[in-house]
């Protein structure tokens, strides 16, 4: 089970997880037929980002491919589309985007308005004698990606496994063990010997460590054969965040056992804060995107804090130097969780 | 039938007395629903943009002061040369770079081509992507205003959002947070609650009583039919009257598909408490089994088109995904019921076949 | 001469190549207080439930309060009580909800429900603790409710399957006492356990060894057959030579 669960989730998840907006499915409604138009289309469909759904003869044609989910996006192109760029050299165009998924709406609108500026220009200097210098004033941008040039999905992704790996390791298989004893009375047992609380906790919780790391290692492993994904930076900066990391995990997991009478709770609860912590560590979304308060709550959870230096580390091979301040907060929340922990443990007990 | 009014009431007893589950069932759609609707975005906003203006003239400022009245970026100016740039991306200081050269201005005017360069991170390729495209139409349109020209053509598209003209970010995720709790409270719940009579005893003395067992089996779905309606109800009244979206389609339909969708979960819950005599076992199987496929395959998360074929194929086994386009069709598109009476047969044969092995299955249990 | 409530002859249980249960014959009289004794594995439990309508005989008769084992199930489990091991009470319901679940259970009416549970909730002495959560009680109230649910709708027949697991000696002298007063009252009692002394309290015992029944007479008959002073010598002799141990 240990080892089914990490090959399953490194193989699956990334998979699955690509938020890249490869395509849009385009539909046209052509209602001039000019060669203006057709130029247009055929700029649009040139550019490659479009899987165009044919030429629906109307509105409400093209409206239907959107209810029906085989559209995204309605270009319509009004009659009189050539005329009037003729004539006033000046004409609207309308699109459509199914708002529904706003990324798709979003970067697929923004590719067409690209596609349609290059298309203006390339009419001024198709139809029209120009009295400038026609390439005068054109700003030439070039761009590049750095760290992860080909944009490829996975290498944003894996690293955000492997610390959900540690967490579910860490987090849920605390929470159940320490419960476990509770509701088998096994703990009345240990309380009655002369073993101290924190060397009885100490003693539960250093197996699941060294097994955390293993599973860890297990990850990183076939993060490289599988995906090529090998970390930039220095392994032992990272082997060191995913350790303290696992030891505050585990608190939690403590701690929330502490607070369980049986498995079961401890289940759901864990999975309530589960949830809520991969939601908000910036695992799925961006965090820069959220506003203040949850910008706020997501930096509270450690989970935020090693994902970032996991990918900054093995993406970017980012040093000491720059992921210093998240090593110490994760040391803080090690440190904080499972005091409180034992603690906890201590009066209930 | 007394009977089962009876043992109806002792199970709404236990769903009521365990403070616990309760927390779950209702506070997690309620803070799904804040989480998506307010924090999580798929939005790229807030970039941090590291500007380096080498040139310093007027049409750099003003590209500049351009980038930074848009509402996407939170620029920084430094003047970094290029040797340093790594070392701040390392930091995790900036998004994004953008390098004006110092002959910039001069080379607009005169020789024709002004080059500048972006350079993104790119751990996230989408946002490097968005990046891109945001700060190109950007300077795009600033060419175009000041070298467009004076009898150059225009032309002028119009964006209309169609089904979300507020902007709400994405709306993808209600329908998503209502099969996720949906297949939470009805398969885990329900499972769990039969395998605890196993594990209590209780469930041999109901076995010799005569007390038929399908209605032990009835009575202990009908709460969490009962509960999940209510559920269902709840995060539709926070759609409408916390994140102001609107409700286009017809209400009793929408209705109608949960109760069948609550009913598959059901079935699912009870397939899955035959399966085990452990509550926890119970439990992880409806959690990992059950919800992991929901998040993935349902595509409310993550694009299904983007995953490789054979995910896609997938999918289709999972009931979700077939209730997560039922209810996206009709909330929030208005569609009505010939748009998706394929999908709802679909749920409806998967109901009836995971309920026919489910009963099957705990009669030779027994 | 009283009736017996119960027959069986030849009864068997095979799972696969395994005999559970090894063609058991014997009857019990309506009102006997009939212990049912063997070590762990000699196939009590399995025996026990196939009276109860739990699980089918692979071979074999019984009839159970005048009805057939195997086409008359549901009429059996109309006239018989049953009280698991784990007590089988709900911890998270009142006392008063417990008895009003059960009670349902076997289909009486309401009146009948309210009036009875309110004289058995006195009796017992837990008027006080009538809507405290059963959870809450001490291990020896527990149990004397579970019998008294167990026999609340008046059966014919209560099996009892080990049910004086983990309680002291006073509270496990009261429980019997509340036996006695059911098989006075007409009810048989048909009870498995694993402590000897019991054994002493019942009418008739019978012991199982290995999925037979090596023995079955009255206590006092047993010790004198075989020449012990106790209940404890009488099983061990019968049950020292048993191949089987372990429960199944």
């Amino acid at each position: 089970m240990m080892l089914v669960m990490p090959v399953m989730q490194l193989i699956i998840l990334p998979l699955a997880m690509d938020f890249d907006v490869k395509f849009v499915n385009l539909a046209v409604v052509d209602n001039d037929h000019s060669t203006a138009s057709q130029k247009l289309i055929s700029t649009v469909t040139a550019s490659g980002f479009f899987k165009m759904k044919g030429n629906a003869s109307s509105y409400k044609e093209a409206l239907q491919l959107i209810q029906k989910g085989q559209a995204d996006i309605i270009l319509e192109i009004p009659p009189s589309f050539e005329k009037n760029l003729v004539r006033e050299n000046r004409q609207q165009l309308a699109l459509y985007a199914d708002a529904i998924n706003g990324t798709k709406a979003g970067i697929g609108s923004g590719y067409l308005l690209s596609v349609i500026r290059s298309y203006s220009l390339a009419l001024d200097i198709g139809l029209k004698s120009v009295p400038k210098d026609a390439s005068a004033g054109a700003i030439d941008i070039t761009y590049s990606n750095w760290f992860n040039p080909l944009g490829i999905y996975r290498y944003n992704i894996v690293p955000a496994v492997l610390v959900l790996l540690l967490t579910l390791i860490g987090g849920y298989i605390t929470a159940l063990n320490i419960v476990r004893e509770k509701e088998m009375g096994t703990i009345e047992q240990i309380n009655v010997t002369p073993v101290k609380k924190w060397q009885f906790i100490l003693g539960k919780l250093t197996p699941f460590w060294i097994i955390g790391m293993i599973v860890f290692t297990i990850g990183l492993v076939i993060s490289a054969l599988v995906y090529g994904i090998v970390p930039k930076g220095n392994i032992f900066l990272l082997y060191a965040f995913a350790m303290v990391y696992l030891v505050g995990i585990m608190g939690f997991g403590l701690l929330i056992s502490t607070y369980s009478s049986n498995q079961v709770q401890a289940m759901f609860v864990a999975f309530f804060f589960m949830m809520i912590f991969m939601l908000m560590s910036g695992f799925f979304t961006s965090i820069d995107s959220m506003p203040g308060w949850a910008k706020l709550i997501s930096d509270l959870t450690p989970v935020t804090h090693f994902i970032k230096t996991d990918r900054m580390i093995i993406l970017k091979g980012s040093e000491w130097k720059d992921v210093k301040t998240e090593f110490f907060y994760l040391v803080a929340f090690a440190l904080f969780l499972n005091s409180w922990a034992i603690l906890n443990y201590r009066k209930t007990n | 039938m007394k009977q089962l009014l009876v043992f109806i009431r002792k199970e709404f007893y236990h769903v009521f007395r365990d403070r616990r589950t309760l927390l779950i069932m209702f506070g997690l759609p309620v803070v799904q629903i804040i989480l998506f609707g307010f924090a999580l975005s798929s939005e790229v906003k807030n970039i941090r943009l590291g500007i380096s203006d080498n040139a310093e003239d007027v049409n750099s400022r003003q590209i500049i002061s351009k980038i930074r009245s848009s509402d996407y970026f939170i620029v920084s100016e430094k003047k970094i040369g290029y040797g340093e740039l790594e070392a701040e991306f390392r930091k995790g200081n900036m998004t994004a770079a953008l390098i004006f050269p110092n002959s910039f201005g001069n080379d607009l005017l005169h020789s024709g081509t002004a080059p500048v360069q972006i350079i993104t991170d790119g751990s996230d390729p989408n946002i490097a992507k968005t990046v891109v495209n945001y700060l190109t139409n950007i300077i795009q349109a600033y060419q175009a205003e000041n070298f467009g020209r004076a009898a150059g053509y225009q032309v002028v598209p119009e964006i209309r959002m169609l089904y979300n003209e507020e902007g709400n970010g994405s709306l993808n995720f209600i329908p998503g947070v209502m099969a996720l709790i949906l297949m939470i409270v009805c398969t885990a719940l329900t499972s769990v609650s039969i395998v605890k009579e196993k594990e209590l005893g209780t469930m041999e003395v109901l076995l010799v009583s005569p007390f038929k067992p399908i209605w032990v089996l009835i009575a202990k779905a009908i709460p969490y039919l009962v509960l999940s309606i209510l559920n269902f109800t709840v995060i539709l009244l926070m759609a409408v009257f916390v994140l102001g979206v609107e409700v286009r389609g017809n209400v009793p339909l929408l209705f109608f598909e949960s109760i069948l969708f609550i009913i598959t979960c059901l079935s699912l819950g009870l397939l899955i408490s035959n399966a085990t005599n452990s509550q926890q076992t119970a439990l992880l199987l409806s959690l990992m089994v059950m919800m992991l496929p929901t998040i993935i395959f349902t595509g409310f998360m993550m694009p299904l088109e983007n995953m490789p074929v054979p995910f896609q194929v997938i999918s289709n086994i999972v009931p979700a995904k077939w209730y997560y386009n039922i209810i996206k069709s009709v909330m929030l598109k208005g569609l009505g019921f010939e748009y998706v009476w394929k999908e709802t047969l679909v749920l409806g044969g998967m109901t009836v076949f995971l309920l026919t092995i489910a009963l099957k299955k705990f009669k030779t249990t027994l | 001469m009283s009736e017996s409530v119960i027959t069986c002859t030849d009864l068997t249980k095979r799972f696969g190549d395994f005999l559970a249960v090894n063609h058991i014959s014997f009857d019990v009289k309506k009102g006997e207080i009939f212990g049912f004794l063997g070590a762990n594995g000699a196939g009590k439990t399995t025996a026990m439930r196939m009276l109860c309508g739990l699980s089918y005989p692979t071979s074999g008769k019984a009839v159970i309060a005048g009805y057939d084992v195997y086409t008359q199930q549901e009429d059996i489990k109309r006239n018989i009580g049953y009280m698991s091991q784990k007590f089988s009470l709900y911890e998270d319901l009142t006392v008063l909800e417990n008895i009003e679940f059960y009670g349902g259970v076997y289909g009486m009416d309401r009146k009948t429900i309210r009036t009875r549970s309110h004289a058995l909730v006195q009796k017992l002495g837990l008027l006080p603790e009538a809507k405290k959560l059963v959870g809450a009680l001490p291990l020896g109230w527990k149990q004397k409710l579970a019998f008294s649910v167990a026999v609340f709708h008046e059966p014919k027949i209560v099996f009892l399957d080990e049910p004086t697991g983990g309680v002291d000696p006073v509270t496990r002298r009261q429980f019997w006492d509340m036996i006695y007063e059911a098989s006075a009252g007409g009810i048989t009692v048909f009870v498995t356990t694993h402590y000897m002394d019991e054994a002493e309290y019942c009418n008739r015992i019978s012991v199982m060894v290995d999925g037979r029944i090596e023995a079955l007479d009255t206590p006092g008959n047993l010790k004198k057959h075989l020449d012990a002073v106790t209940m404890e010598d009488v099983f061990y002799q019968l049950a020292r030579g048993a191949g089987r141990s372990g429960d199944q």
